[in-house]
This record gives C-alpha cells, sequence and structure tokens, in this order.
C-alpha cells in the first residue's frame, strides 16, 4: 500500500493531484507546474519532501565505509558540511545518487524516497567494517524551504546565524523552536535550505515556515514543479536519467567521481570507461523548434538512424523552451551538436548546450 | 468542476455544441484541469475530413502529450486559430473562447451516441 507522508492531509486540503510516487501518495501539482516553478524563482516556495530516506551511519569506521560505498570523498568533509554522491553497484551502475551529510557523531545518507528500501539492503550488505546503520526513514519529516527569499523567511524561525551557512553546509539546531538538521541545499538551482526534524512536529514547522513567509507570498510547491526545477539545473533525477544500468561516467557524473580513492564500489568499471571511453552519455540538449521533448522519445541523427534515447524533458518555464537530457553516443554529444527529437512523428531540431539551462539560479 | 447542461461528452473528455449540422468540439473542463498549462496545439487544416473517434490533433501541456479526438465524423469549417498564440486560454475558458473545430457533421445521428452532461460527469467521478 502506498505511504502517506505527515502532510498528505494538507496536500489534499490545498488541492493537490494525488499520485504515487515511488509508494508515496505525492501531489504532482497545486494550481500550475508553470506558475509554482516561477514562485520559487521568484521569492520562496516549500516542498514537503518528508518522502525521502534517511540512513544514519555511525561508528568508528563509519567514514571507511562510505567512502567505500560512494564515488564521492567523505573525507574532504568537515563537521557539518554535506556533499553530493552516489552509490553503486560493483559493475558501476549506479543503486542512488545521494547527499551524504557529516554530523556530529554520525553520518547522515539522505537518499531517493522510492530507493530507501533497496538502499538501506544494499547499505547494510556492504558493512564489514565496524559501523551501525539505521534507517530512520519512517520518523523524519523533510521541508524544503527554497527561493531567492528562503533566508529571510528562515531567519524569523532561529537563533542560528544563516548568512554563515554556506552553501552545502549544515548545522543541528532550534527552529521554530523543533530540534533539527537544517543545510543550504536544493534540488531547484535557488538559494533554500531542507530542514529534517522529527515527523511528530510536522504541522509546527509547516505553520511557522507559511507564517514566516507570508510577506514573501510564500507557497506550497508540488512535484511537477520540482521537476521543472531541477531539469532547469540539469541536476539527475535518479530512475529517469541515471539507474543501475547505466554509471557516473556514463550519466555524466564524473566530476562528483573520485579516481584517486583506492577503494569503492564499482571503481575498475568507471576507471575502464574513463580510459577507453563510454558508448553513450547523458547530454543535455535544448530544442530550436516548437515542442516538448519527453522520456522515452527516440533521439535521431540526420539520417533518421535512433542515436539514443531522451531520459527527462519539459517545457521550461524560464527559458521557454523545451530543454532535456538523453543518453546518445559520444560523437553527439559534443556542444552544439544537433539532433532530432522524435515526438510521436514529429522531428522536432535540438542542439546540445552547456547546462545548466537556467542561468540564473540564486543558489551560493 | 463544470459540466453545462446543454452539451454533450465523450469519454475522451471532449465536449460538442450541436447547432442544426454543425459540430463545436473542445475539450471539458475536466480535461484542461487535469493537463492543466496548455502550451501547444497541433490542428488540422480547414477541409480536413474528421472521424468520429479518430485524432485530429494534439493538446500539449507541460505534464503531459494528448490526442484530441473527434466526437463526430464529418469536415472540418473553422479552426480555433486564436488558439495557436494563446493556448492558455483552454484552461481559462474551456467551453467558450477555448473552442477548438467546428464540423459539418456528415452523420448527425452519431451525436445520439453522446454522454449526456449528467452521464459524463458521473463518467468522471467513477473514473477518478
Amino acid at each position: 500500500m502506498a505511504k502517506k507522508t505527515p502532510y498528505y492531509d494538507k496536500h489534499v486540503a490545498l488541492g493537490g493531484h494525488i499520485v504515487n510516487f515511488g509508494g508515496f501518495l505525492m501531489p504532482t501539482q497545486y494550481k500550475s507546474v508553470i506558475e509554482e516553478t516561477k514562485r520559487v524563482r521568484a521569492t520562496v516556495g516549500v516542498f514537503d519532501v518528508s518522502h525521502m530516506g534517511e540512513i544514519e551511519v555511525t561508528g568508528p569506521d563509519a567514514l571507511r565505509f562510505i567512502s567505500r560505498i560512494t564515488v564521492n570523498d567523505p573525507s574532504k568533509l568537515s563537521l557539518n558540511q554535506v556533499q553530493y554522491s552516489a552509490m553503486c553497484y560493483n559493475d558501476g551502475g549506479i543503486v542512488d545518487d545521494l547527499l551524504v551529510y557529516r554530523l556530529k557523531k554520525r553520518y547522515l545518507l539522505v537518499v531517493n524516497a522510492s530507493n530507501t528500501d533497496k538502499d538501506f539492503k544494499w547499505i547494510k550488505y556492504n558493512v564489514k567494517e565496524n559501523v551501525t546503520v539505521k534507517n530512520i526513514s519512517d520518523d523524519i519529516a523533510q521541508l524544503a524551504i527554497q527561493g531567492p527569499d528562503a533566508e529571510k523567511v528562515m531567519q524569523k524561525l532561529t537563533d542560528i546565524d544563516l548568512s554563515k551557512i554556506k552553501f552545502y553546509w549544515a548545522r543541528e539546531g532550534k527552529v521554530a523552536d523543533i530540534d533539527t538538521v537544517i543545510s543550504r541545499t536544493g534540488y531547484t538551482g535557488e538559494d533554500g535550505f531542507e530542514v529534517y526534524f522529527n515527523k511528530t512536529y510536522a504541522d509546527k514547522m509547516w505553520d511557522a515556515v507559511f507564517d514566516a513567509g507570508k510577506e514573501f507570498d510564500i507557497e506550497p510547491i508540488a512535484l511537477g514543479a520540482r521537476d521543472t526545477l531541477r531539469l532547469e539545473m540539469y541536476y539527475r533525477l535518479y530512475g529517469n536519467d541515471i539507474d543501475g544500468t547505466t554509471t557516473p561516467a556514463e550519466g555524466d557524473l564524473m566530476w562528483i567521481t573520485r579516481l584517486n580513492k583506492t577503494e569503492f564500489n564499482g571503481r575498475e568499471v568507471i576507471i575502464k570507461q574513463k580510459l577507453e571511453g563510454v558508448k553513450r552519455k547523458l547530454t543535455p540538449f535544448e530544442l530550436l523548434d516548437k515542442g516538448i521533448p519527453r522520456h522515452g522519445y527516440d533521439i535521431k541523427d540526420d539520417k533518421g538512424n535512433t542515436i539514443g534515447h531522451v531520459t527527462s524533458g519539459t517545457l521550461s518555464p524560464m527559458v521557454e523552451r523545451g530543454i532535456g537530457c538523453g543518453y546518445v553516443e559520444p560523437e553527439f554529444s559534443k556542444l552544439d551538436s544537433e539532433f532530432f527529437i522524435d515526438a510521436r512523428g514529429r522531428l522536432l531540431k535540438a542542439k546540445v548546450v552547456e547546462a545548466p539551462f537556467y542561468k540564473h539560479g540564486t543558489h551560493k | 468542476m463544470n459540466f453545462p447542461k446543454e452539451l454533450k461528452y465523450t469519454k475522451s473528455h471532449e465536449w460538442v455544441k450541436i447547432e442544426g449540422d454543425i459540430a463545436t468540439e473542445g475539450i471539458s473542463d475536466f480535461a484542461q484541469e487535469e493537463l492543466s498549462d496548455i502550451v501547444y496545439l497541433e490542428l488540422p487544416e480547414i477541409g480536413t475530413k474528421v472521424e468520429a473517434g479518430k485524432a485530429f490533433g494534439t493538446i500539449e501541456a507541460v505534464k503531459a502529450v494528448s490526442d484530441l479526438v473527434a466526437a463526430v465524423s464529418g469536415e472540418i469549417v473553422e479552426v480555433n486559430e486564436e488558439l495557436v498564440n494563446a493556448p492558455e486560454t483552454i484552461n481559462s475558458d474551456p467551453y467558450g473562447a477555448g473552442w477548438i473545430i467546428k464540423v459539418k457533421m456528415s452523420n448527425p445521428d452519431e451525436a445520439n451516441s453522446l454522454l449526456s452532461a449528467e452521464e459524463y460527469e458521473k463518467f468522471v467521478q467513477e473514473e477518478h
């Protein structure tokens, strides 16, 4: 049976269109994907991201263990710092992408909702060091407060000096008189915070945030706008852009992959791909023609040969044209390469562009 | 949600208004709300023959793309060209300025098999 976050009743009361997303009943939109996207880019919006998974790693070997199961290098993390990373299988396929928080006495791994159980099993299966791994997802509620005015909203609710928290850093402390982990992170490209707290306080936190945000026209934002916002930044979506059949080298994630680490799952395959080249590469493109690229559409060359497929696509509310990404043969992944998106038989001309698609994000 | 009594409906969520042998077609309030954010339309030329139950164009929203399905058979005599530059009109006024095509019906009896407002409303509630 599909799970609900503590905010399910709020989503329904707010007129959210509810779907089953990764095993959770979540809203895809309240009013309009375009309006919600613009709200976050203009002032501030709030996402219920309580469906995300949180896995706690403690014990003397926690750092060594996390280093072995992730592609980025957690030894680079200072206390209260956050890192974007990925876990791979031994064949290089991606188990999940995730955030690694180094907190006092523990590490927190924040994983994708639909992958939480799979990830937890995989993490436990990999344990050979002296660590304790705990899935605390069911106890934790999470809100993402995103937009250029996010700091002004959240500063009203806490004594922590938020201006001192840099991008991809966190603090533990009271927000709205509730114990939290608060980090300057997000999935939108705007400045903003993600706040983790016990779900018992879900309503209290929601009300406090919306009260504080009133003067900035704060609004709830659903998954539809979350998808356009993240795609405008070319942030990957697990299950679409990356999955167990794609590696970090193919998924354009070498910027988080530290091959100088001597040991981590998937290392050999990724090194081999780096040396020999990949057969396909995730590539961001913009449409030159009017239309919307969509997940699953074929990508074709000028002779009509299929050279790949679209993994994510939308109409960018900010760039105001079709944007997307997909796997193509490497010769087509170079900047300014042109190809066609087969939109139900209509061939739409597309060009490889530099990511992000939206260049004016306020993230620090 | 609004289901005007004077209109007929299809299970693919189009509405038609019959005046003599001319049927005006659009998409229902329910359909526009489900699609939301309509951004593109692909519409046929005047003179195109359409067949009841067959696609005559496409409607594209940020969320999804769908076929526009002819409610009745006949020949298109008018296309709402305003929608090409302002497709969001369908969101704001699905039964008025958001009409899509006018068809000269070749078989007016087909209209009898369309759903009434009550039947369509019941269908929508059962489906969702």
